[in-house]
């Protein structure tokens, strides 16, 4: 990626209508894999015949040529990257063994094959036994394009927080995926890391807080709160930046960590704000917005909206066409938050 | 004596016949005292694979009871985690856990659970239960021990036959032969009956030697109640380079107590009082070889 300036803002760009720059968040996650490598002896990767495109190949080619150079000195070393093939199940149980033993292992292909295929060996493996399995869940979210419905995941986050002893992360951008994967490793436990495929609007900067568990407040504001996660977090602030031009004062919450929800914040925005909307690239139910829902309407309930995909499978197309049809970006943002702040208005 | 030093591998225990024979008889006993304290559990699976895993346990396996995560042991997975009063019989007869655990089998509280828990249990190595999944967990383990360069360690996965019809066995199958994995054993128990019927009747997995062959293991076929050929056949497996092994153990559910054996219906139903009178008497009554 080009070089960032220091005091870059993304809300500069998005004032001019100018896009920002964007990055690919499974990009970050090769880069975190090779670098945690060089020092921890335990990371080990699998893919299933992915590795292409979730970039876990690069980290391969790393070792590849690690194994290349240990020859010449006539030492044997096996590379810590394993393809297993079209076949998540066994990828998954493979994980599980090798976390049995002390390994890290990162399971990596797309989040509909893993959560969805594999579901079973995540629960009743490596959840029941709480294994140090990590999972790069990537292409999550109908922006995987054309490609069409079976690779769009919907549902990723929904059928991962059913699970106890899940961990899920989700990235808003590059900075944030390479922050995601290093906190995964030091977490002890399954974590699951959402990525995307197509590259993302950078809306953070390198020292931005990245704390599991804790919600970061990237904008703040009084009148209403849109608590966002990933991809959607761009369109947040777009949607943001427009809403204040009306007068409105609008707080922007980056959910970054999907389970263990940050019950907190969530009460704090309820009790200071007195709106929600939530905004996230996955089906309406059972994902980001119901989280929320479910903490808001048993501790302080306020009115809510919820936009996502409204439990509909999508379609091909180029992704930001389907954003715009499906009801993922600015403007359903802005009608969400009229409609929640009209609620508010009848019912102070 | 039934032993061998094999080369550099891993040397076989001592133990005379008798000792199996008496162990296998206990561990029968365990398993029918179990389900019928606990009015639940699994009989037919635990008593067709009783005798090759008193091998394994026995003789095989190198291990420590007092320290079950001792660093050098070899790993054991009962991939048919229903048959997990067999395992808290052998785990509780080589002293890994207290006999008197055996009479919470499937209570409240008790760490000797309906399947398998390893978060309960000590000595299980992975949570089973949901079939299908113990050969992909034990080439994972195999894994490590390369990355490891622990080549004197094995793996050894027990399956049931129905079991085997689960994809994702033959997915494991699959990738224990491409990555080469001597040092995993797969045991099957071919008792031939499943929960719906025989095998045969409810999903074919016949020809079975055809299909591991197929696969790139290598395929060892014994009667699976006679000592002398499971010890053969582990001996074979362990000393094996370059493709993992399976032993196709032919086997009969129920085996030891008259009523119980070849019957469909013993699958996951325990016995009652009476049953459970007869079915002592039988198997204290077992003459080897049987």
């Amino acid at each position: 990626m080009a070089q960032i300036p220091a005091d870059y803002n993304v809300l500069d760009y998005i004032k001019r209508g100018e896009l920002p720059p964007f990055e690919l968040t499974r990009k970050a996650y090769a880069e975190q894999l090779i670098e945690i490598a060089k020092t921890n002896k335990d990371l080990v990767v699998l893919d299933a015949d992915l590795a292409k495109s979730t970039l876990s190949g690069k980290f391969k080619e790393a070792e590849l040529k690690k194994s290349e150079e240990l020859k010449k000195e006539n030492k044997e070393y096996q590379i810590r990257f394993f393809d297993m093939g079209i076949a998540e199940q066994n990828m998954l149980d493979t994980a599980a063994g090798l976390a049995l033993m002390g390994k890290i292992p990162w399971v990596s292909t797309y989040a509909i094959f893993v959560t969805g295929r594999a579901w079973d060996q995540i629960r009743n493996t490596i959840c029941y036994c709480n294994l140090n399995v990590k999972i790069a869940a990537s292409h999550g979210g109908i922006s995987v394009g054309k490609d069409g419905p079976t690779h769009q995941c919907i549902e990723d986050i929904g059928l991962m927080r059913v699970v106890p002893n899940m961990k899920i992360l989700v990235p808003a951008d590059y900075h944030e995926a390479g922050k995601a994967v290093r906190i995964a490793c030091e977490i002890k436990g399954p974590t699951m890391v959402r990525l995307n495929r197509e590259p993302v609007p950078v809306i953070t900067n390198p020292n931005d807080p990245f704390i599991f568990g804790k919600a970061n407040i990237t904008h703040k504001g009084d009148d209403v709160t849109i608590i966002t996660t990933g991809l959607m977090n761009y369109y947040s602030l777009k949607a943001m930046v427009q809403l204040e031009l009306e007068g409105l004062s609008v707080r922007v919450v980056n959910m970054q960590t999907l389970k263990p929800l940050d019950e907190e914040i969530i009460v704090k925005c309820a009790k200071e704000t007195g709106a929600i909307v939530t905004v996230e690239e996955h089906n309406i139910y059972c994902g980001l917005g119901s989280a929320v829902a479910e903490v808001v309407t048993q501790e302080y309930p306020v009115p809510m909206k919820i936009v996502g995909v409204r439990d509909a499978f999508g379609e091909s197309g180029p992704w930001d066409e389907l954003l715009e049809k499906w009801g993922l970006n600015d403007i359903e943002i802005i009608a969400a938050v009229h409609s929640v702040l009209e609620r508010k208005r009848k019912n102070p | 004596m039934l032993t061998k030093w094999i080369g550099e591998a891993m040397p076989f225990k001592n133990v005379r016949l008798e000792e199996l024979i008496e162990f296998a008889r206990q561990v029968r006993l365990d398993i029918l005292f179990q389900t019928h304290e606990a009015e639940s559990g699994h009989v037919g699976g635990p008593l067709s694979a009783t005798d090759f895993c008193t091998v394994l346990f026995k003789v095989v396996m190198n291990y420590d009871p007092k320290n079950p995560k001792w660093e050098g042991r070899d790993i054991f997975i009962m991939s048919k985690g229903h048959c997990s009063a067999l395992l808290y019989s052998l785990l509780a007869r080589i002293g890994v856990i207290p006999v008197d655990w055996l009479k919470t089998f499937r209570q409240t509280g008790s760490p000797l659970q309906g399947h398998p828990n390893m978060l309960k249990c000590p000595g299980v190595e992975v949570s089973t239960g949901s079939l299908g999944q113990g050969l992909s967990v034990g080439n994972g383990i195999a894994l490590a021990l390369r990355l490891n360069k622990q080549n004197n360690r094995h793996v050894f996965v027990v399956a049931g036959d129905g079991e085997i019809q689960e994809g994702q066995y033959w997915e494991a199958i699959m990738s224990a032969a491409h990555y080469c994995l001597d040092n995993v054993c797969l045991t099957v128990d071919v008792n031939g009956l499943q929960i719906d019927g025989p095998t045969c009747e409810v999903m074919n997995i016949e020809p079975i030697v055809d299909k591991f062959r197929a696969f790139n293991w290598n395929v060892i076929e014994i009667n699976g109640h006679r000592f002398e050929e499971i010890i053969e056949a582990y001996q074979k497996a362990v000393e094996a380079k370059g493709k993992p092994t399976v032993v196709l153990a032919h086997t009969i559910k129920g085996k030891g107590v008259s009523f119980m054996e070849n019957q469909v219906d013993w699958h996951g139903k325990p016995p009652n009082d009476k049953e459970y009178a007869q079915a002592v008497k039988d198997v204290k009554e077992m003459k080897y070889p049987w």
